[in-house]
């Protein structure tokens, strides 16, 4: 009885071995466990390794240098900064400005590409060359010289403060770069912003009516021009009937500069047509084949249906030139704002001049402010990509 | 070979020919330590690279000496891994305004635009300086030395800040140094002085006697045309610096007469003073009646004793 019971025991125990060793599921999670004790083990290995090393050449690690003050100025700041500020403060004085560059390089980029790659595609031979050509020589220089082009050739050759160029007498080019009026809420502004609001949701409202309608009915209704006058007229209407709550600071010479308004340097002209010109020749090009890519036999049903330039362009030619378009498009926005750190090159406070070039040297901090650089890209592409990943889907083509 | 690492050339200090040669004073100082460790000045690696990655190259050991008008702060010594072994240069701040701007003196600036070096100690002082006077200021900054100079030449700030010294060697080289002014104020110490990676104290000792021994080989009037005869000479403070007597050379590893080797090679503290930035150079930073003269002429540099 006993000899029995040991040997159903050994069997069970080698079956259940066998079935462990031999069950794909088991092996999988097995050998998944393996390897992320691997890349943790690594990975604290390395940091570890970090650590001794900066010990043994006595440099000082960590983040608690975050709240020491950092005792430097920077030229341009999106938010109030001083110098006797903390080098966390100089952190966000960074992030801020690279995201400012990256926007409005973006948006220029966009119209401008957009512009260029249908200038590509004209039928007028004068057009479509000036535009090949612009493509051509922008995109086939390396970056950093164009903007250090900018910087030297344009933007620094201007004429000091006291000969500043003036444009409809309140905007002001100068070497020490462009000054805007800023507007200056007074009370009662709060009513126009409300009306403003209010207008763009009317509009959308009224989009999706007419949406709705024309399903039902098939009959159709300007909704799109109708929503624009909407936007643009109401809130005009509100700020008349409030009597202007609104006053502008225009920039005035006072001492060595102009002083008051809004202003950005001459580094940040630079970056700005650099950066937009640059990247607007790739957008060309991705606009240009996404169209094309859209076949003549489409257009040629829009006309035997008798529709409408813009609804050809608008419903037909756009919807599948778009899902074209936009996964190419996502890498040129990737590419704005990576390429943005090239500011460091004419000295505009972006993140990577601020604060892996300045802080780094200033507080000495090499691997913490290198990993938070890092970080921050990091976070902005993953985050870029996951919103117009989004985007993409929906313009995709529906495959069923 | 010794890696030695100096600036972005630098008229004066550390200055590249057409021929791709160094010469200058902080390059005399790279030539006077591999002509104590090899007995040839000529041995020497040199590093050029900006302002601002300086200690890293030092740190991760790329450069094995820096002689690059670098202060001597309190943070640096005690938190990057560095090792400053004493003082060549006594340097101040001061600002270089296009002499038709009308300004006078740095109280003049406020509001002004300013060229500043980053990462440098400098963009730390002029903060200070404009913040303890109530004044405000906008920096143009950079880390290379010539995109700034080019900046403040076409005019995109009021005035360019830098130590004295490194802005009498920029005006130099300006197309036209007279259409240049320096301002009066001097608004910060700035001791230069060659730095080590620490942890090597050998290596430290023999930086900083090499320093100390061409100031002290000034003191007692040796230069690289007589250091042959003083050889022979029965002043046993000479005889000890140039290692006839006593047993110096070996305590830091290096032949007894190495500062013989040092000072044919590159001569006396004064000798590479009045070669490379002193008053018959385009430089023409005079030394007489400053802190950079020697301690029995009324200066500050003085060297602790050979024995």
């Amino acid at each position: 009885m006993a000899l029995t019971s040991q040997h159903d025991d050994t069997a069970e125990r080698s079956s259940l071995l066998r079935r462990v060793f031999f069950d794909a599921k088991i092996r999988a999670i097995f050998l998944q466990v393996l390897t992320v004790a691997g890349v943790v083990g690594f990975l604290g290995w390395l940091i570890n390794n970090t650590m001794t090393n900066m010990a043994a050449r006595s440099l000082s690690a960590g983040f608690d240098f975050l709240d020491v003050s950092a005792g430097f100025g920077i030229g341009f700041t999106l938010i109030p900064y001083q110098e006797g500020d903390t080098y966390l403060r100089v952190f966000t004085v960074g992030i801020m400005n690279t995201l400012l560059v990256a926007v409005v390089a973006i948006v220029l980029a966009t119209i401008l590409g957009l512009l260029v790659g249908l200038a590509r595609l004209s039928t007028n031979w004068i057009i479509a060359g000036v535009a090949r050509a612009y493509v051509e020589l922008l995109r086939n220089t390396p970056l950093l010289l164009q903007i250090i082009a900018w910087y030297f050739g344009v933007f620094n050759l201007l004429p000091r403060p006291r000969d500043s160029v003036v444009l409809a007498e309140v905007f002001v080019l100068n070497n020490r770069g462009f000054y805007m009026p800023s507007p200056v809420a007074e009370p009662g502004f709060g009513i126009v912003l409300t009306a403003f609001v209010l207008s763009i949701i009317g509009a959308i409202t009224l989009y999706k009516w007419e949406a709705a309608r024309r399903d039902r009915t098939g009959k159709s209704f300007p909704a799109i021009p109708a929503g624009f006058a909407m936007i643009v007229f109401l809130p005009i209407l509100v700020y008349a009937a409030a009597g202007s709550p609104l006053s502008w600071d225009v920039p005035a010479l006072q001492g060595f500069n102009f002083v008051g308004g809004v202003s950005v340097p001459p580094s940040f002209c630079a970056l700005i047509v650099a950066l937009a010109a640059y990247t607007s020749c790739f957008i060309a090009e991705i606009v240009r084949a996404g169209i094309q890519s859209v076949s003549k036999g489409q257009i040629e049903a829009a006309g035997a249906l008798n529709l409408p330039a813009n609804w050809t362009l608008r419903r037909v030619v756009l919807p599948q030139a778009l899902r074209v378009i936009i996964p190419p498009l996502i890498s040129q926005y990737l590419n704005v704002t990576k390429n943005s750190s090239l500011a460091i090159a004419i000295g505009f406070p972006d993140l990577v001049s601020v604060w892996m070039n300045t802080s780094l040297n200033q507080s000495g901090r090499a691997i913490p402010i290198v990993a938070m650089t890092m970080a921050f890209y990091c976070i902005v592409s993953l985050s870029v990509s996951l919103v117009m990943n989004r985007y993409n889907r929906r313009a995709q083509l529906k495959e069923r | 070979m010794l890696n030695c690492q100096v600036g972005l050339p630098t008229p004066g200090f550390y200055s590249l020919a057409e021929d791709g040669t160094w010469s200058g004073a902080d390059v005399d100082l790279c030539r006077a330590v591999s002509a104590a460790i090899f007995g040839d000045p000529d041995m020497v690696e040199y590093q050029s690279v900006t302002s601002a990655v300086r200690f890293t190259a030092l740190s991760n050991g790329e450069s094995d000496m820096l002689s690059r008008t670098t202060t001597w702060t309190a943070v640096r010594d005690t938190q990057l891994g560095l090792d400053f072994t004493t003082v060549n240069f006594y340097d101040g701040q001061g600002f270089l305004v296009p002499a038709d701007s009308g300004i006078t003196s740095a109280l003049d600036l406020d509001g002004a635009t300013i060229c500043v070096l980053t990462g440098t100690t400098t963009e730390l002082n002029l903060a200070d300086y404009f913040r303890a006077n109530g004044m405000t200021f906008t920096p143009v900054t950079n880390e290379n030395v010539n995109v700034l100079v080019e900046t403040y030449l076409g005019g995109g700030c009021d005035a360019y800040t830098n130590d004295k010294s490194g802005l009498a060697a920029r005006r130099s080289a300006f197309p036209d140094p007279s259409a240049h002014v320096l301002l009066p104020e001097t608004v910060s110490k700035e001791p230069l002085g060659p730095v080590v990676r620490q942890g090597d104290d050998a290596w430290a000792n023999l930086v900083r006697w090499t320093v100390f021994g061409i100031i002290n080989a000034e003191e007692l009037g040796v230069t690289s045309a007589n250091v042959m005869e003083m050889t022979a000479s029965a002043d046993p403070n000479i005889a000890r610096l140039l290692g006839t007597e006593g047993n110096i050379g070996e305590g830091l590893g290096v032949s007894p007469d190495f500062m013989v080797n040092v000072i044919s090679a590159v001569g006396n503290y004064g000798e590479i003073y009045e070669r490379h930035i002193g008053e018959n150079t385009p430089i023409g930073i005079p030394r007489a009646g400053t802190l950079n003269a020697l301690w029995n002429n009324g200066g500050i540099i003085y060297a602790p004793p050979f024995r």
